[in-house]
């Protein structure tokens, strides 16, 4: 178990903040996204068109791991990639004007929730699988070849740890020393395929040793496991000393992409892991330390439902682009 | 071998695309125990886009395989077991996605029949989704069909219906050559898809076989040639139904399969009509709009009588944004008004 009493209630209750506004920003979108598609769906209408990929349940990874970073440092994510954003402190309302297509967003429109990137913030994301860990290797190879102590963590989910590039990444990172933090993502399924039928061991962080660096698994979807973890692989990066990798159990609640029919697994699975739900589990633990009121909790769930609430107003008055504006940005 | 045959069937009934695929995969297997199949989610989820429904439940996971998301081994696993006789099978979801296993195809399933002289047989279909239209953006929306086509070694079929899919599966199933096999997702007939009722087609129940390098006149014109295929196809008929009404007799070509390419059909349908437009969803330039335009440039340049027109993505990767999409998307309208602008020369 996580040692909550080795960190100030000023973190703690930021990392409720921040988890409490990825949450609402993703079950919001679940509504924004249907906007438009009801009652027949079609995945090219609406609001918001295009596929869309939700991470509530998710949080505690991001949010852990990111609580440690500052704008100097890297973050790589996959097409899942809201949650990261958010924690890496992207600009909500760019963030929800890009997945509206809009002229104000993050990209003017051009990328869309897939492909979100923001240079203040050093956070980007891709479609393809595996495809940020390379990257996240690169910009660890900037901060050492600049002298500086900046770090890069690429996220990924548990199917990447079958592909190429995790592989080649980690023994490059590791090659070379560099400030990456690998942090896996086990939701258990890999769209449809669960980790049993994909992968040939049970706890990706094992392979950590087959490139001689240290391997963090962490059993629990909890905040303050994967900020203990997180704390010593981000400090291990910064004296110098390498690249780690972690691997996190954590839940998604919703489909692979909204509109999944799920017949994958069973009904009743994700009522179960809404049961042992990460954010409310951190509420209940700040209240019974004395660190907020009952109260302050409803003010801070209240809050983030007015942050993403502009945000949403945001991107919903905004502009669409030209179409001509399509032609842009080929080149600089 | 089962007979050819044509569009006009005894058969009442409709199939979607996913369907019609599905179906012509599971007669293979059925007939031929080297059939199998593998790739992601096409297990129990029978495919992202339907191409394996009901062959788990049919045939178990020693013939319908969910791989891990490991490309390059997969892929690359389908080489190496055709070329010991097995027929596999191997789906990469999303055209977009090959980057990450490109040696794998243009180095080794393409190549490897030709490096050893044509001793060696190397029977995989590679079936792949491909096209946009609906906001997946930059990486999930492209064709890439021109650039495989540009690769030797590659057979590319592109079917636009149930009918010809199914006919051209089982071909491609049966051809001792690695056959890269790409669904429009717009044709497949998905139900979180805009729906497409002219893609479904009357698909006889019984297995059958359509030719490789033979294009299909959807529709007989004097006026212009419209040369297109996959989803383009539905929006150069409907575009020639508007140019019918205008007077303008457009003759619209699908060509079912890049290669081997039917440049006798385009050329023929040229000397006829004198003007040609190629519809293309793919990147305009180095890619199929070019080499059809060149094709006929060498062989029937006295017969056009204005310069030939290409209409596809302006050499942007596709935007998410919809206006945008739109834009740089050939459609019915821009058919239309580029068939009447060649008419009127």
């Amino acid at each position: 178990m996580a040692k909550t009493n080795s960190l100030d209630a000023q973190t703690l209750i930021s990392m409720y903040r921040t988890m409490a506004i990825i949450r609402n920003f993703e079950e919001t979108m679940v509504n924004v996204y249907m906007e438009g598609k009801m009652p027949v769906f079609d995945i090219a209408g609406g609001t918001v068109p295009g596929e869309m990929h939700l991470a509530a349940g998710q949080e505690p990874v991001a949010v852990g791991v990111c609580a440690h970073l500052n704008d100097n440092d890297t973050v790589t994510a996959p097409h899942r990639a809201h949650h990261f954003a958010i924690a890496k402190g992207v600009d909500l309302k760019k963030m929800a004007a890009e997945i509206f297509g809009k002229d104000t967003g993050l990209g003017h429109g051009k990328g869309g929730h897939m492909h979100l990137f923001d240079q203040q913030k050093k956070f980007g994301c891709s479609g393809i699988i595996g495809a940020g860990m390379p990257v996240a290797c690169g910009a660890a190879l900037a901060a050492k070849k600049n002298g500086k102590d900046w770090v890069a963590v690429s996220f990924f989910g548990e199917g990447t740890a079958n592909q190429g590039s995790f592989h080649e990444s980690l023994n490059l990172a590791a090659l070379w020393k560099l400030p990456v933090i690998f942090v896996c993502e086990d939701n258990s399924y890999a769209i449809s395929v669960p980790k049993s039928k994909s992968t040939s061991i049970a706890n990706n962080a094992d392979r950590a040793a087959s490139y001689g660096i240290p391997g963090f698994e962490i059993a629990e979807n909890d905040v303050l496991a994967v900020y203990e973890a997180a704390r010593e692989a981000v400090a291990r990066a910064r004296r110098g000393e390498g690249p780690s990798l972690m691997e996190v159990k954590t839940y998604r609640y919703l489909g692979h992409f909204q509109g999944d029919p799920e017949l994958y697994r069973p009904k009743d699975e994700v009522a179960k892991l809404r049961e042992s739900d990460p954010i409310n589990k951190l509420g209940r633990q700040l209240i019974e330390q004395g660190a907020i009121s009952e109260g302050d909790l409803v003010a801070l769930d209240q809050e983030a439902a007015e942050k993403v609430k502009e945000a949403i107003e945001f991107a919903r008055q905004s502009p669409y682009p030209q179409p001509a504006d399509a032609l842009k940005h080929v080149f600089v | 071998m089962s007979q050819v045959m044509d569009n006009a069937t005894q058969t009442e009934r409709l199939l979607t695309t996913s369907k019609a695929i599905a179906e012509g995969i599971a007669q293979e297997m059925e007939r031929d125990p080297s059939v199998f199949v593998m790739g992601e989610d096409v297990g129990v989820y029978g495919g992202i886009f339907g191409s394996t429904t009901g062959l788990f439940e049919r045939f178990g996971g020693d013939r319908i395989m969910d791989t891990p998301i490991s490309e390059t081994a997969f892929i690359g696993a389908a080489t190496g077991a055709a070329m010991e006789g097995m027929r596999p099978i191997v789906e990469l979801m999303f055209v977009d996605f090959f980057g990450v296993c490109m040696d794998q195809i243009y180095n080794h399933l393409a190549k490897n029949t030709y490096m050893s002289g044509g001793n060696q047989k190397i029977p995989v279909v590679l079936t792949t989704a491909f096209g946009g239209g609906y906001s997946d953006a930059a990486q999930h929306s492209q064709c890439l069909y021109g650039l495989f086509a540009h690769l030797p070694g590659l057979k590319i079929v592109v079917p636009s219906n149930a009918y010809d899919a199914k006919g051209l599966m089982i071909s491609a199933i049966r051809d001792d050559n690695p056959v890269m096999f790409f669904m429009h997702k717009g044709i497949m007939g998905l139900g979180w898809m805009t729906p497409l009722p002219s893609a479904m087609a009357h698909v006889p129940e019984e297995p059958y076989t359509i030719p490789f390098g033979k294009a299909a006149i959807k529709q007989a014109g004097d006026n212009v040639t419209i040369v297109t295929l996959g989803i383009m196809v539905h929006r150069a008929m409907d575009a020639a139904k508007q140019l019918a009404a205008e007077g303008i007799q457009a003759e619209v070509i699908d060509l079912r399969t890049l290669v081997p390419l039917d440049t006798a059909t385009i050329v023929e349908s040229v000397k006829k009509t004198h003007r040609l437009l190629i519809v293309d969803e793919d990147y305009l330039s180095f890619g199929m709009s070019g080499e059809i335009c060149a094709r006929v440039v060498e062989e029937a340049l006295d017969y056009l009588d204005a310069p030939v027109k290409r209409l596809a993505v302006p050499d942007v990767p596709i935007p998410y944004s919809r206006p945008m999409e739109q834009f740089v998307l050939p459609n019915a309208e821009k058919i239309i008004e580029a068939a009447r602008n060649l008419a009127r020369m």
